[in-house]
């Protein structure tokens, strides 16, 4: 099984850039789920990637790179959002839950208008065989990025996603931060949802960053064992997705998954079951 | 030499169009404690909001020769306690340490002076032996002494805090009592939300008593009243 695997890997280089991909989207979006999970955006991450369906569409239409209406449309999704909370009295997941249903809805009518069904399964799950040479060398850009934004800003991220409004007092340009990462987190999903689509990238980017929460008490311990536990995940996943021929995007995962339960009954200070001995 | 005043002329909040502020202006010298007292939605939270300019007023502030905006780190916040996520990932010395971001400002990192600082702080408030402790860990009281450690890293000249108490034991109300009023010798001005009546003649130089507007402010002495209590608290409301 693990040999046959190494002599895909080694033989076919679709497979090598596959595998790089997920090794690098694994690794950029265990920094970010993170900051996610610990800004409260986890809803916001699903919404976004819902969101930018109808980009993916006009992209299509205008003859662009895909990345661009998807982004586009990811982060007119995010101010829209922003917009309604702010001038209503509506609560936040009823807005996101609103927008980004509407934009999934209006996503699908507009391929189902100009490709084949085919395309839409690749756009909502994924298709790691699509990833192009520029695709990993774009990843490794991205993933370099976000990696020093994280070095450079840590303090600032630490401070504004525990205590917001002490940070406002501070001066801190609070909202810009807002929606500086909220544009990350848009360019972050516009390039892993090739890899496991937009349906699933949610899970991929939270149950990495929720399984590490369980596991430390410190914010820069979370993000290097969530980091650590994606690119795992992502490893596997992509062995498990060639083994039993489905989609990367599922068996990455459903890696984490599995790696969150263990955690959630067994980690050493959290876990349910060593609780119920103590 | 003339005293510094702290100055709050016709300041006016709202939420969704209901006055929660209505004029307030009050007056009262750099330098001392004033307790902030009225009811509950008398807009005593609101008030220190408006003061720090984190939520949207009209009317004027004014520290000294200063607006609040051009004082940024040498304002000091202490929201209530119940307000924070307590099982986010962070330890007592981090809660602390952040404290110093205005000192410390962008892409900037502590150095040995600032973890002395943080150390001191939290030996004042006996905290050090549970520096490494995750805040969730904490009780109460020591999850107040935490963030009155993080006040004192700050050194800010005007502190605001909004009921420091609640869910306090007696010994951490002591303990915080006594540092503030060390702050208050040291010439700090501080404005502290307080819903216990039978202390605050013990606590306070200077009252405001608020109903949505100001009953009456000034020596706790002379504010202090029945007549100025019965009249806060038993205010209907500012149309």
């Amino acid at each position: 099984m693990m040999a046959n695997f190494i002599h895909v890997i080694t033989t076919y280089s679709f497979m090598q850039r596959a595998f790089l991909a997920a090794v690098l989207i694994g690794f950029i979006v265990g920094i970010v789920g993170v900051l996610m999970i610990l800004r409260g955006l986890s809803l916001m991450g699903d919404a976004i990637g819902h969101s930018v369906l109808p980009g993916v569409a006009m992209s299509h239409l205008l003859g662009l790179p895909h990345a661009i209406g998807a982004a586009t449309f990811g982060i007119i999704a995010s101010l829209l959002i922003g917009f309604i909370t702010e001038k209503t009295t509506l609560k936040k997941d009823t807005v996101l839950g609103l927008v980004f249903s509407s934009f999934f809805a209006l996503g699908i009518v507009m391929i189902a208008q100009i490709r084949t069904m085919t395309d839409l399964h690749h756009i909502l799950f994924g298709n790691i065989l699509t990833i192009r040479q520029a695709d990993v060398e774009n990843l490794m850009w991205l993933a370099g990025a976000v990696l020093l934004l994280v070095l450079l800003f840590y303090k600032e991220l630490l401070l504004t996603s525990f205590d917001e409004t002490m940070a406002t007092v501070y001066g801190v340009k609070t909202k810009l931060i807002h929606y500086l990462f909220l544009f990350v987190l848009t360019v972050v999903i516009v390039f892993a949802i090739q890899l496991v689509g937009v349906i699933l990238i949610v899970a991929m980017m939270i149950t990495p960053a929720a399984t590490a929460y369980l596991l430390t008490h410190h914010m820069h311990r979370m993000l290097i064992v969530s980091t650590l536990l994606s690119v795992s995940a992502s490893m596997i996943g992509v062995f498990l997705s060639l083994q039993l021929n489905v989609s990367a995007g599922s068996t990455i995962v459903l890696t984490s998954f599995v790696i969150f339960l263990i955690t959630f009954l067994l980690a050493p200070k959290k876990g349910w079951v060593i609780n119920l001995l103590k | 030499m003339e005293m510094e005043m702290i100055k709050v002329s016709h300041l006016s909040a709202s939420y969704l169009g209901t006055p929660v502020l209505k004029n307030v202006n009050f007056e009262v010298p750099k330098g001392v404690m004033v307790g902030i007292i009225g009811p509950n939605g008398a807009g005593k939270s609101t008030l220190i909001k408006a003061m720090l300019g984190l939520i949207k007023s009209n009317g004027q502030v004014q520290i000294g020769e200063k607006m609040p905006h051009q004082l940024k780190s040498q304002l000091a916040y202490m929201k209530q306690g119940s307000d924070y996520d307590l099982n986010f990932p962070i330890s007592v010395k981090d809660v602390v340490m952040l404290g110093l971001y205005p000192s410390l400002g962008l892409l900037k990192r502590p150095k040995r002076k600032h973890h002395k600082r943080v150390a001191d702080a939290l030996r004042k408030v006996e905290m050090e032996q549970l520096k490494d402790c995750q805040i969730a860990a904490l009780s109460g009281g020591q999850w107040q002494r935490v963030l009155i450690a993080r006040i004192l890293v700050q050194d800010a000249d005007v502190l605001f805090l909004d009921e420091p108490f609640t869910g306090v034991d007696a010994d951490s109300e002591a303990n915080i009592v006594a540092i503030l009023r060390e702050l208050r010798d040291a010439g700090k001005s501080i404005f502290m939300i307080y819903h216990d009546l039978d202390s605050v003649t013990t606590y306070f130089d200077q009252v405001i008593l608020l109903n949505k507007t100001v009953i009456a402010y000034g020596p706790t002495a002379d504010v202090f009243t029945d007549a100025h209590l019965k009249a806060t608290y038993m205010r209907g409301d500012v149309k």
